[in-house]
């Protein structure tokens, strides 16, 4: 392999074969397209599919920020989403009342901001005091907090959440986010020779988060991207594999661990305020520790500290069960019975935690490993003398130092 | 409150207080040795609720002990010992010894089996990798009792039933929590002597103070790691079964909570010092039970988790350890 090939996407950009651009554009009109043709074959429940393992891509880039690029354990990262699902839903309510009547369909997007603000706020919050602990201990934390984020949230702690029967009241809605009902109002057409029952297509609900979704994975990847080659983002890597080493080469340590730690935290955030507008609802059953722990999984097993990890990890553990279910319900795979679907269902955590061991003992860098990884975990000496190599062609290289 | 109440939940806290003992027993052991949390731990302690009620219900429950017997005659002898069991002193004290030796030998075991194949082959992995593969260990054996058990709640019965040990202050203490209590003392007594006294314990403390040394002197440092695998699970087990017992029902993922909080006793008294996790599992008990009666209950878990996390930011050395240096 080129030496130039390597740590970063940024070097390579520019010498991207004409192969894998075109790849790559075939990649993106598949994600764009194909939800249509599901949907006007009648595949509904695909659409909704992949906006979820969207919202998981979106979680598992955040949470790969803080596990797998600052080597920080947090195992209450669904805390964050909740926060984030939780402070968008309520203070868009009492916007609504203040804002003219053109803006309120924008409130979702007005959320945004403010659900990443009020995430990072509890991650800043959270991270000073707890962040000088060692990783276990951090972990451990990270998990109470979890914890207390859910049970507060049950208890109706400050009168606004509503406790285990989440929000909105009944009585109340989450409006329609901008353009909805523009969309479902004009676009449904239907071609009556395709496919058995003819292809009938209407834009819908789960469509249109469906975009959205795949709009914030794609800021998602490009910030996580960006972040992983900024200064930042070496310096997590450097504090990563030595703390001591890295604080005197002058990098702040707590600094370093509080941007990552908020940082993922905004993503969470911003996925959660996205779920509850999705699925029109939030509750505290939502955010259960075993949710964390999903996410956990999608960055171990997809290969910490790398993207296209998060988004195969992501596939995997949310898309593979809810695929099984999805066409069982559909009956395109017939004669699986209800009980067989809940079955194959909790056999899934089986698999997963046996999974975790497994991955841990023989393929600790995940199915997809980033390059640092890969180095450091196999520590073959090829590898390390590539990623050098890399690193001085990049230091040597001033041409993406614009 | 009144003095009655604050006495009523002073003997809950120090009966939760001996069966969070006995779980912290278990994170600090392994933790003192291996420097790793056994997330697994908590799970463990569920299972030994759940293999306690099997023996429990093949040594007493009729209905159990017929089923068997129309399918099997030669367990015929189940039914004159389950009348021995269920009658007298002897039969109850004997019926104990055997759910308790039975459920710990058990998951002792099943501790060893988890070291030997989730832990070693990670001992000299980064910190994080056992951490994440006891957390594997942790979903495999909760949703293996879900899927090959029971999802649901399932009763336990409680073998003293509602006798009362004595009354103090207008306040009756059932026979059970003296029990629990009781139990829990001797069998933190028995441990510390073992630990102090005995030749293995002595290279257990060895180990867990410079394994490499220990190793060159002679020690079989596995041989100690297993024990410590198998002590701390074996005695996880035993309030396993004091939790169902007392709670009255068992369910898969009853471990979670308790084994927080048994983490959280721990670290309150010095994680990896034996008489700290004792002190430190009384001590939560109590500050538990008497919040809960402070505080609505809906907020008890919160308070151990607050206790937690406020411990490990001020004095994450615990009460009783000694401030740990960060090795380079």
């Amino acid at each position: 392999m080129g030496g130039k090939m390597g740590i970063t996407t940024k070097v390579s950009s520019g010498k991207m074969s004409p192969l894998k651009m075109a790849l790559y554009a075939l990649l993106a009109l598949a994600l764009l397209l194909s939800p249509i043709l599901f949907e006007g074959f009648g595949m509904l429940f695909m659409t909704r599919i992949m906006a979820l393992v969207g919202l998981y891509v979106m979680l598992a880039l955040g949470l790969n920020i803080v596990v797998g690029y600052a080597g920080l354990l947090d195992l209450g990262y669904i805390a964050f989403y909740a926060i984030g699902a939780y402070s968008g839903v309520i203070i868009g309510e009492i916007a609504i009342k203040f804002l003219p009547p053109v803006l309120q369909p924008w409130t979702y997007f007005l959320m945004i901001p403010v659900a990443g603000a009020f995430a990072a706020l509890a991650g800043i919050t959270l991270g000073t005091p707890v962040l000088r602990l060692r990783g276990d201990y951090l972990a451990i934390v990270t998990l109470g907090f979890g914890e207390i984020v859910r049970i507060i949230l049950l208890n109706d702690a400050f009168g606004v959440t509503n406790g285990a029967a989440g929000l909105p009241r009944a009585g109340e809605f989450i409006p329609n986010p901008a353009g909805l009902d523009w969309l479902i109002s004009k676009f449904y057409f239907t071609i009556p020779g395709l496919g058995p029952n003819g292809f009938n297509f209407m834009f819908s609900n789960n469509l249109y988060w469906y975009y959205i979704i795949v709009l914030l994975c794609c800021l998602t990847i490009f910030v996580v991207n960006r972040l992983n080659q900024s200064r930042l983002g070496r310096s997590w890597v450097a504090m990563r594999e030595d703390e001591v080493a890295a604080s005197s080469m002058g990098i702040s340590i707590m600094g370093a661990k509080l941007w990552a730690f908020s940082l993922g935290a905004v993503w969470g955030g911003i996925a959660g305020l996205t779920f509850a507008n999705f699925q029109q609802f939030v509750s505290p059953e939502s955010f259960t520790f075993m949710e964390s722990v999903f996410v956990v999984c999608t960055v171990v097993i997809g290969g910490m500290g790398s993207i296209p990890g998060a988004i195969v990890g992501a596939l995997l553990i949310q898309g593979t069960p809810e695929l099984i279910r999805g066409f069982a319900s559909s009956g395109i795979i017939p004669g699986l019975s209800g009980e067989q679907v809940t079955a194959i269902s909790n056999y899934r955590n089986l698999v997963f935690g046996l999974l975790m061991v497994l991955m841990m003992i023989w393929r600790p860098q995940g199915i997809i490993p980033s390059k640092r990884r890969a180095a450091e975990l196999t520590a073959t000496d090829e590898i390390a003398d590539e990623e050098n190599q890399t690193l001085y062609d990049m230091q040597h290289d001033d041409s993406h130092y614009e | 409150m009144t003095i009655t109440t604050i006495f009523e939940q002073l003997i809950n806290g120090i009966t939760l207080g001996g069966m969070y003992a006995l779980i912290a027993l278990g994170y600090t052991l392994v933790y003192g040795i291996l420097l790793m949390i056994n997330f697994a731990h908590s799970e463990l302690f569920m299972c030994g609720a759940y293999v306690g009620l099997g023996t429990l219900s093949v040594l007493t429950n009729e209905t159990f002990i017929s089923e068997i017997v129309a399918k099997a005659p030669f367990f015929a002898f189940l039914i004159p010992a389950s009348a021995f069991f269920t009658s007298g002193t002897v039969g109850l004290i004997s019926l104990f010894l055997i759910v308790f030796l039975v459920s710990m030998t058990v998951i002792g075991f099943m501790g060893v089996i988890i070291e030997r194949f989730a832990y070693r082959p990670l001992r000299h992995a980064p910190r994080l990798a056992p951490l994440i593969s006891a957390v594997g260990v942790s979903i495999f054996l909760q949703n293996a009792v879900l899927l090959w058990i029971d999802s649901k709640q399932i009763p336990f019965p409680n073998p003293m039933g509602i006798s009362v040990a004595f009354t103090f202050l207008g306040v009756s203490v059932s026979t059970l929590k003296v029990f629990i209590v009781a139990t829990a003392i001797i069998l933190m007594v028995l441990l510390d002597l073992y630990i102090g006294r005995s030749r293995m314990g002595k290279a257990m403390r060895a180990t867990s103070q410079d394994r490499e040394a220990a190793g060159l002197m002679g020690i079989d440092i596995n041989l100690a790691i297993m024990l410590a695998f198998f002590i701390g699970p074996a005695l996880g087990a035993v309030a396993g079964v004091f939790y169902g017992m007392y709670y009255g029902s068992i369910v898969f993922n009853m471990g979670f909570i308790p084994g927080m909080k048994a983490f959280t006793a721990a670290v309150i008294g010095g994680i990896g010092n034996l008489r700290g996790a004792m002190l430190g599992g009384f001590v939560l008990g109590i500050v538990e039970s008497l919040a809960a009666g402070f505080l609505s209950s809906g907020y008890k878990d919160v308070i151990a988790f607050g206790v937690l996390i406020l411990v490990l930011v001020f004095r994450p050395g615990g009460l009783l350890g000694e401030s740990v240096v960060e090795k380079v």
